[in-house]
């Protein structure tokens, strides 16, 4: 046991402890985190992702603002009875433009990751205005009050230029556009063609039902688009995940 | 003399303290730190943790080789029992699968207006669709199949149907669902909104509701209402029918009953008179599998108003 000995070395000598203390917890970062940046099954290629076209983004934000995080997780895990009730389990591209991601493991109310299209407009409208109109045992609160809150996109570019900061691809031309395609979005009426080639599968009409861009529309935009970008038919699972 | 004491206090017994020392058998010894001449025991830590924590390590080196571990230049090791999460849910998922095939086989065999009369196959179809319901339509339709009264979605359990309750219609309708834009198949039919587009005025509009409400057995206007006939006849019997019994090739409900899609008092009918109201349904063609929708058909169907 003579090398205890020289640990007494260590154990009477702060700075050495410190210095010895850090070098060891380095070493377990870069084993745990490290592998994740080069291994190639850490987040797999599909097709069809894309980041959120700017209204889906605004919608986004409402979502994290309100904490609906709290009780809708966002990650179907490789479980059966979880792939029967959600569908495909999530994939990480799936959540590669998110920031912060908003997996969560609260589930008060059910899964949101493939929400999108499961249901029509105006459920989601009926549900947000009052959950207990359509589903009558929800515990869900009354969003009504988004149907009030106009936007208009002001501050929509300023909002991409720092998801761009932090690694979301936006290109220049999305940065142009992000106040048209984001009343575009919208606005049933508008040409649809610019965004949608920005964001393919983007889905552009009047959400909430109302003449005015509200709050109710970026969020159901951003309901309606959850989970229904990968295009599954060209999915092949990394066997050893 | 002793202090006197009273007759009922008894003097405890001196409690005898067991000398520290003495309870060890043998002295251990002693770390040879010291401080302020407090030494340490150096006792030997207990047996049955010292083994528990070799057996730890023991058993996080067998876990490395069976299972995924160690990250190397292009993936991790995957261990000789080649385990992956995906790989045991989608294994699971085909186990299943393999034990649902024969039933969805002889489901998708049967045509579906025989399936209720074969006893096994009904038990399964309507336990497979009321799975499928309870995920993919309770939503909107209610746990139950009640729907929501009064605001639109359609109550499934009473022999009332917008678009047909035989198995074909609600196949169908499950299938491409209702006035969506994903299929061209989807059933199809829009009332028009006769105030808002300015083809009645407001006092024709008042007589048609007083003649619908009569036609529905409820407190009318007598005189509004037989004015309400003719305005209906041209301009509601076309898909309502003349007797307000609906058509189910439109989707027009039938309005000489007790059961209304969004209230059937004097405002709520002046409501979709004035403005049209219809639903929205997905399709299910591209979400569930041919059997499933089969199934669900089934489920629906045996709700209590299959035709």
């Amino acid at each position: 046991m003579s090398i205890l000995k020289h640990h007494k070395k260590i154990e009477t000598h702060a700075t050495l402890l410190l210095v010895l203390s850090f070098l060891v917890v380095t070493i377990g970062g870069i084993v745990q985190i490290v592998p994740l940046f080069y291994l190639e099954n850490t987040i797999e290629e599909v097709d069809g992702m894309r980041p959120y076209s700017p209204l889906e983004l605004a919608g986004r934000r409402i979502y994290i603002r309100e904490g609906c995080y709290v009780c809708h997780s966002q990650m179907i895990r490789p479980m059966r009875d979880e792939v029967e009730r959600y569908g495909h389990y999530s994939l990480a591209a799936e959540s590669m433009y998110d920031h912060p991601f908003q997996w969560g493991s609260k589930r008060t109310g059910p899964d949101l990751a493939r929400v999108g299209g499961r249901y029509s407009d105006d459920w989601h409208v009926a549900h947000m205005i009052d959950p207990r109109a359509v589903v009558p045992e929800s515990i869900m609160p009354s969003y009504a009050f988004l149907m009030n809150r106009v936007i208009d996109g002001r501050y929509i570019q300023d909002l991409m230029r720092a998801y761009r900061m932090v690694g979301v691809p936006y290109t220049d031309e999305m940065m142009e556009n992000a106040r048209a395609d984001f009343l575009a979005q919208g606005d049933a009426d508008a040409d649809h063609s610019g965004l949608l080639e920005r964001y393919p599968g983007a889905q552009a009409r009047n959400f909430d039902g109302q003449p005015e861009l509200t709050e109710m529309d970026a969020i159901i935009a951003y309901m309606q688009m959850l989970g229904t970008l990968v295009d599954f038919s060209t999915f092949v699972p990394d066997p050893s995940r | 003399m002793a202090e006197k004491t009273p007759d009922n206090k008894v003097s405890p017994p001196e409690r005898q303290y067991p000398d520290p020392a003495r309870k060890l058998k043998q002295e251990p010894p002693t770390t040879g730190h010291s401080w302020d001449g407090i030494e340490e025991y150096d006792n030997p830590m207990p047996r049955w943790w010292l083994w528990t924590f070799y057996i730890t390590i023991i058993w996080a080196v067998i876990y490395m080789i069976f299972y995924p571990a160690w990250p190397l230049v292009n993936r991790a090791t995957s261990g000789i029992l080649g385990y992956s999460s995906r790989g045991e849910v989608a294994a699971e998922i085909a186990s299943f699968e393999a034990r649902n095939q024969v039933w969805f086989t002889r489901l998708m065999e049967t045509e579906l207006e025989d399936i209720s009369a074969d006893a096994e196959l009904q038990s399964f179809a309507v336990n497979a669709g009321g799975a499928v319901f309870r995920a993919h339509c309770s939503q909107c339709h209610g746990a139950g199949g009640a729907g929501v009264q009064a605001a639109g979605y359609p109550n499934l359990l009473n022999d009332e149907w917008l678009w047909g309750g035989t198995m074909e219609d609600i196949h169908l309708t499950v299938r491409y669902g209702i006035r969506n834009e994903d299929f061209a198949d989807a059933r199809w039919s829009q009332m028009p909104a006769f105030g808002q587009d300015g083809l009645l005025d407001a006092e024709e509009i008042d007589q048609v509701v007083h003649y619908v409400l009569q036609m529905s057995g409820q407190d009318h206007d007598a005189t509004l209402a037989a004015a309400g006939a003719e305005v209906y006849e041209w301009n509601c019997a076309s898909c309502h029918g003349d007797d307000g019994s609906g058509d189910t090739f439109q989707g027009a409900p039938a309005l000489n009953t007790a059961i209304w899609l969004y209230g059937g008092d004097y405002d709520a009918i002046r409501h979709s008179v004035y403005y049209s109201r219809f639903g929205i349904m997905p399709g299910f063609a591209e979400r569930l599998r041919d059997a499933e929708i089969r199934a669900v058909a089934a489920y629906v169907h045996q709700l209590g108003g299959g035709q």
